[in-house]
């Protein structure tokens, strides 16, 4: 038997030690498309609750947009299901090299590449042209893709303290006898919604010889004046050598990436990207919609005007409530609770009023930094935000956590 | 145990990844991967400071908490891996 007893008996006791740190993570089964007002069984087996959406990635609110549905029909109608092949060898169709091409036009890039996911791309980015005489120097809180992607890749890594230019600096003089050097970095970190200063990246590659990677999965679609991203946001549009992102998020949230940047590096993607090479073309249904969004967002920014609308009333009222919300300005609003335990309480009592948010807690985010994520819709309308708030002041209410600062929360419930 | 290497060590970790407002005090038997002070990830710095500062060929796989999470063990793996003594 290859299963053994000794196998069994392994990773049950790992599953175990999961679930006594408190780390163990469940699905919860949601009888509805995705949108603000969702349908959902949880636990298991329970009758179906109707509660409002706070944790998606579906920030422009298209994940059931109608243009976007019907562009998926069409795609299915007009091109097929699957495509049963890789790119390369048939599996590339007209509409493939339309959504690149639109992509390129989108993020002001000069060529685009599709990957299965921006996890994909991610694992491409580095791999397929660097080599061991290379570095890429990476901020310290970026997305565990990126990690991946410069841990499968030959070059050697370095790594700088999260948005630390001086930190950043020092790292670039240290490497200058490397043959390149890539500056990895997120637009916008998931965990905190805070954006990299890509402007000071920008200056700092062109000082010391550096390309610029970005991830800007939680930027495309909206940050920006025109929704383009981060490096629109920053001033920075042209200056990023390599861009991915996801259509899995704001751009109808299926699935579905891509690397997006100088055309000599898109091309040894195409050459030598082993996600590329090796997995199936994204499906027409999926290109065919995503083409449809990047129409509707190049048509209209209303939808990104709205979002940032929603994120400023929200913002606004949760800290005038007396709650101790990160500053900024990008729809992730992390509600700062500091201790694990009342994250996951507050959590399952805003379930309990019909708010879905979730707390997340060491390993995801640093050790005594618990919180709720929010995460803000274009979806989302007034009455949805109107109900999270109050239902947000009750459960603050019975924590005694208003207007309090980080000393009072910590002193009250541990780190 | 060597006093200066200790204290140069030290002074790696608190530059390296201590925010300078973070009030965190770290010591030589402050865990610094089990008390998420530091990532597997941003390991990598301090290993090749290592190598380079004591001339240590500290292998990768060396680097874990078990052997790689205080500074009094960093010191010993140091000594064992040192090739100018």
């Amino acid at each position: 038997m290859v299963y053994s007893k000794e196998a069994q008996e392994f990773f049950s006791k790992e599953l175990k030690e999961i679930e006594e740190q408190g780390l163990f993570k469940e699905e919860r089964y949601i009888h509805s498309p995705q949108s603000a007002d969702i349908e959902v069984e949880y636990p298991a087996g329970a009758e179906l609750s109707a509660v409002i959406n706070m944790c998606a990635n579906n920030y422009l609110g298209l994940s059931s947009h109608p243009e976007v549905l019907q562009a998926a029909h069409d795609g299915l109608e007009e091109r097929g299901y699957g495509m049963s092949s890789v790119r390369f060898i048939c599996g590339t169709q007209d509409i493939h090299r339309e959504l690149e091409e639109k992509l390129s036009d989108f993020l002001g890039t000069e060529d685009t590449i599709l990957f299965s996911s921006c996890m994909d791309a991610n694992a491409a980015v580095f791999e397929a042209i660097l080599g061991k005489e290379d570095i890429v120097i990476c901020d310290r809180l970026n997305h565990a893709s990126i990690i991946d992607g410069i841990r499968l890749a030959s070059s050697q890594q370095d790594s700088y303290k999260h948005l630390d230019m001086k930190h950043l600096e020092k790292k670039l003089q240290l490497h200058q006898d490397k043959r390149f050097r890539v500056i990895a970095t997120d637009g916008v970190f998931s965990m905190d919604g805070d954006i990299a200063p890509l402007d000071a990246i920008c200056d700092l590659a062109d000082k010391y010889d550096a390309m610029v990677m970005l991830d800007d999965s939680h930027a495309t679609g909206f940050m920006g004046r025109t929704g383009r991203g981060s490096h629109e946001h920053c001033g920075v549009m042209g200056r990023i050598d390599l861009l991915t992102t996801t259509l899995g998020k704001a751009l109808g949230g299926a699935s579905g990436g891509c690397i997006s940047g100088r055309k000599e590096l898109i091309e040894m993607y195409r050459q030598r990207g082993r996600p590329y090479l090796f997995s199936n073309s994204v499906p027409p249904v999926i290109i065919s919609a995503a083409g449809r969004v990047i129409d509707l967002l190049s048509r209209t920014t209303e939808r990104r005007d709205q979002l940032e609308e929603n994120t400023r009333y929200f913002r606004e009222k949760m800290t005038s409530a007396g709650f101790d919300i990160r500053p900024g300005v990008h729809p992730i609003v992390p509600i700062m609770l500091y201790n694990a335990k009342l994250a996951q309480d507050v959590a399952r009592d805003m379930y309990a009023e019909g708010i879905y948010v979730i707390g997340f807690s060491f390993p995801v985010v640093p050790k005594g930094q618990a919180r709720i994520r929010v995460q803000l819709s274009a979806g989302h309308k007034q009455k949805h935000l109107d109900k999270a708030i109050s239902a947000f002041i009750k459960v603050g209410k019975k924590y005694d956590i208003l207007h309090k600062s980080k000393e009072e929360i910590i002193e009250k419930y541990g780190m | 145990m060597d006093a200066e290497m200790k204290d140069v060590i030290l002074e790696y970790v608190r530059e390296e990844y201590l925010d300078e407002d973070s009030g965190i005090e770290v010591d030589e038997n402050t865990p610094l991967i089990t008390g998420g002070l530091v990532d597997s990830f941003s390991l990598v710095s301090l290993l090749m400071f290592l190598r380079q500062k004591y001339n240590a060929n500290i292998p990768d796989q060396e680097a874990i908490p078990e052997t790689f999470d205080t500074v009094t063990n960093i010191m010993k793996l140091v000594e064992r891996y040192r090739q100018d003594k």
